[in-house]
Parts: C-alpha cells; sequence; structure tokens
C-alpha cells in the first residue's frame, strides 16, 4: 500500500521510528559524554561541600527544614501554630529526612 | 525479503491506512499519549540527574553532625562538647559549625549565614552564594548591610562571589568571619549550631553516634550516609516529589487506557466485522490491531522520551521549575548533569507501551472471535 508520492507507508513508519530510536541512542551516548565533561565541576562542587562543611543542596530555599532537608527535624513543618498544616509547597514535594521515616 | 516480513509490512501497511482514516482521533490519542510519556520521562530524568548529583558532591559532607536538642527542638551546642568528643574512641576532630538563617525583609529572602570551617573570610568581608548575590544586586568590593539581632546595621564588604557552577550547593549563602557572624546572630562566644565530627572509619560511624548518644543525651548525631540517603529518598521513585508531578500523569494514563480496554467503537466492531467476512483470520486482525497500538505507542513513547531529554537537559526542566521554586525568592540558577538510566527508560517503556497494546489487543480479540455477521450489525 503506497502513499501519494509512491512511497509505502510502512516504509515511512519504519524510518521515523529508525530516526527516533537513533536519536533516543544518541541522547544516551549525549548523557555519557556530558557526564564525563562535567566531572572537573563536579569535582569543584564537592571540593566547596568539604570546605565549608555543608550538608545540602541548596534546591528548596522557602523553609528551613526544605533548604536543610537532611538536618529537619520531624515537627519543624508544623511549628507555626497547633495542628497547623504544611505552609510551604516545597514541603509536599520534598519528604521528611530518611532517618525520621524508619 | 521474506514471506513473512512482507506480510508483517503489509498489514502494517494496512494498519497505517486505517489509523489515518480516522486521523482526528488517532492524532489527539497520539498527542495525549506523547504527552503522559513526556511528563513521566521528563520527571524520571530530572530525579535521576539530582539523585546523581546529590549522591556525588555529598559524598563529601561531614562524617557526622551532632545536634543539640531541647524540649525536642535544635538548640545551641557548646564548643565544650567538641573537646569531649575528640577524645572519643574512633573520632579524629571534632570541629563546632556556625551557621544559621537570615531574614532580608526588604526582599523577603531567607539567607543561610555560614562561618566556612576552612578559610574563613577576614572580619568585615562577606562571600556571597551567585543567587544571594544577584538578588542583592551586588558586587566585589561594595557595601552590604546587614541587620543583627539587637536591631542595629552592620556592613560587610563583599569580598567575593561564589561562581556560578556552585550555586546547586551554595546559591544562598553569605559566608562570614566568626566575629561578624556572632555580632549578627547574637550567639555567645562558647556555642556553636552544630558540630562536625570526622570519623574516617566508615565502619565505626554508628558505634561512634551511639556512644555519643550515651555521652550526650540531650544530642542527636546525622551520619553522612544517613544524609546520602535522605536525598537517595527524597529524589527516588517513592518520593514526595514522584508523588505529586505523577500522579496526574498516571491518572491521565488509567483513564486513557482504560477507554481503550471498555471497548472498540462502533466503526473500529464494523471494521472488524468485514475484515472477518472478507476472509481475515481472527490471528490476522489481532495482529492487525497489535500493529495499530504498537505504531501508536512506540511513536508516542519515543517522542515523549525525547521532548523530556530536551526538556530537562537542553531547557533545564522549565515546565517544572515553578513547582520546584514555590515560595522561594532565592532560586540557584543551574543546569543538570545529564544522567540516564537504561534500566529506567525500559521500565519507563514497559510501563506506558506493554498496558497500551494490551488494552488494544484484548476488546479486538473480543470482537474477532464473534460472528462477523453479528458484529456488523451491533
Amino acid at each position: 500500500m503506497k502513499s501519494g508520492t509512491g512511497v509505502r507507508k510502512s516504509s515511512v513508519f519504519l524510518g521515523v521510528t529508525f530516526v527516533q530510536a537513533a536519536l533516543l541512542g544518541l541522547c544516551f551516548l549525549h548523557a555519557g559524554r556530558a557526564g564525563e565533561a562535567a566531572r572537573p565541576a563536579v569535582a569543584r562542587r564537592a571540593a566547596t561541600v568539604k570546605a565549608l562543611g555543608l550538608t545540602d543542596l541548596c534546591l528548596f530555599t522557602d523553609a528551613s527544614y526544605t533548604r536543610h532537608l537532611a538536618l529537619a527535624d520531624g515537627h519543624a513543618p508544623f511549628q507555626e501554630h497547633p495542628a497547623s498544616l504544611e505552609h510551604f509547597p516545597a514541603g509536599s514535594l520534598a519528604g521528611p529526612p530518611e532517618r525520621l521515616g524508619r | 525479503m521474506s514471506a513473512w516480513t512482507e506480510r508483517q509490512r503489509s498489514i502494517l501497511d494496512f494498519a497505517l491506512s486505517s489509523l489515518l482514516r480516522r486521523a482526528g482521533r488517532n492524532v489527539s490519542l497520539l498527542a495525549v499519549y506523547t504527552a503522559v510519556v513526556f511528563l513521566l520521562a521528563s520527571t524520571m530524568f530530572l530525579l535521576s540527574a539530582l539523585r546523581r548529583e546529590a549522591a556525588l558532591v555529598l559524598a563529601d559532607a561531614p562524617d557526622v553532625v551532632v545536634q543539640r536538642l531541647v524540649a525536642g527542638r535544635m538548640d545551641l551546642v557548646p564548643v565544650a562538647y567538641a573537646d569531649r568528643l575528640r577524645g572519643m574512641r574512633g573520632v579524629r576532630d571534632a570541629r563546632p559549625r556556625l551557621w544559621g538563617y537570615h531574614y532580608d525583609a526588604t526582599r523577603k529572602a531567607t539567607f543561610t549565614l555560614m562561618v566556612p570551617l576552612e578559610s574563613a573570610p577576614k572580619e568585615g568581608t562577606v562571600v556571597l552564594g551567585a543567587a544571594a548575590a544577584r538578588l542583592k544586586g551586588t558586587a566585589v568590593g561594595r557595601q552590604i548591610p546587614l541587620r543583627t539581632h539587637d536591631g542595629s546595621t552592620r556592613s560587610l564588604t563583599v569580598g567575593w562571589i561564589l561562581s556560578s557552577e556552585s550555586e546547586l550547593v551554595a546559591a544562598d549563602l553569605l559566608l562570614l568571619s566568626e566575629a561578624d557572624f556572632r555580632a549578627i546572630t547574637g550567639i555567645p562566644a562558647g556555642s556553636a549550631t552544630d558540630l562536625v565530627l570526622s570519623v574516617p572509619n566508615e565502619r565505626e560511624r554508628g558505634t561512634v553516634a551511639a556512644k555519643i548518644a550515651r555521652e550526650l543525651p540531650d544530642t542527636r548525631s546525622v551520619l553522612r550516609e544517613e544524609v546520602l540517603r535522605t536525598y537517595d529518598a527524597v529524589f527516588g521513585w517513592r518520593g514526595g516529589m514522584v508523588t505529586v508531578l505523577l500522579a496526574g500523569a498516571l491518572f491521565a494514563f488509567v483513564i486513557f487506557a482504560w477507554d481503550r480496554a471498555s471497548g472498540l467503537s462502533a466503526e473500529e466492531r464494523r471494521e472488524i466485522g468485514i475484515l472477518k467476512a472478507v476472509g481475515w483470520e481472527t490471528s490476522d486482525v489481532i495482529l492487525l490491531k497489535t500493529w495499530e497500538g504498537a505504531a501508536v505507542s512506540l511513536t508516542a513513547f519515543l517522542a515523549g522520551t525525547l521532548l523530556a531529554y530536551a526538556h530537562v537537559f537542553f531547557a533545564s526542566g522549565t515546565l517544572f521549575a515553578r513547582v520546584m521554586k514555590g515560595w522561594s525568592v532565592l532560586y540557584p540558577d543551574f543546569r543538570l548533569v545529564p544522567a540516564v538510566d537504561p534500566y529506567q527508560v525500559a521500565t519507563l517503556m514497559v510501563l506506558t507501551v506493554l498496558p497500551y497494546a494490551a488494552a488494544t489487543v484484548l476488546p479486538t480479540w473480543r470482537a474477532a472471535t464473534v460472528d462477523p455477521d453479528a458484529v456488523m450489525r451491533s
């Protein structure tokens, strides 16, 4: 079965799928290369962590317990008033520290 | 070309023509399917890159952090505790760490004040994280006023600004000398925010933490492994982030697959009936519908995954930026190092392509096993 230009529809589909699959393969390749290229920058970030004595990534700066996730205590999100609910959006994204889950 | 391949190609041709006959419906189906895969894959790439970054960067975090608790809340720890811990077996060093938060009412942002463990700035000088410098609109050599605990103002000179590549760990930092830190926060000499211990032997850290809990019962220890596990859990599949980001996408996919699985349209039933009437076997009809399902799901999976990769690693996850920023005023500007786990991509493929293919084939099998006359008349 051929399209108006004389090319089989299956050939077009298989061609497009092949190109997409090849691009996905290139993504893996790109990720590997970029990971290698970023190694010195990652090492510098690790050196900053060591020199400053940091414990956390600076991802969520809206509340102390989301800024320093690893050091937060269990009731920090609920300290504003009795029975208060989680206040900051980041609190629902980040979750409690691992040691409090045990 | 073998007869088998030619047969498959012909059925695929027919399947594609069949899809194109209902182009409007199938294009919208493909768009929704691609969007669902895009959202799932974007979340997966983002989390996998953040988890990898956290594991690499925080591998040099302090071995053990000792905090003091008073009535269940974190409190200042006496520096004298460090001397007691230094003598403990397995502990190479114990140092007080000074850090805290500083709210800037003008910019409505909270900065992290900190005295670096190594090479602190000299008194009167401050080192800024890149995002903090951006928000304060300052530059090296300029003065920045900081409100102290007693309401007075202390002006510090910007010594330098940390490079933007360190934003993921240090965007909101204001690094000070010990004297400036104590003057601004009011933390008295002899007290610190917490203590950091050097315990070189990884296997001894748990024992050291247990000993600290016995000797200093008002403290708790956070091991580096716990810090790493916290980030692994936060950015893992079971983390809160995934729950929030994926819930919508998963529900959409469930509704979508259910719609497909619950039955075929009258037009599709009539088509199956005609095919059976002109001599197609049930297996041929199932093969045709399998190809239709495969064409849609494979295209959606590949397109969604490719778009997600570009979104997270080339466009810095623009669509997630609002969610991640939340109510933060200070937000690090960072580009994630691409990290793609083939196992995760394969899982995503199994989770998105197979259910759809199964949902397509099952009702087809039901319709194809019924008498063609009954199917066409129903």
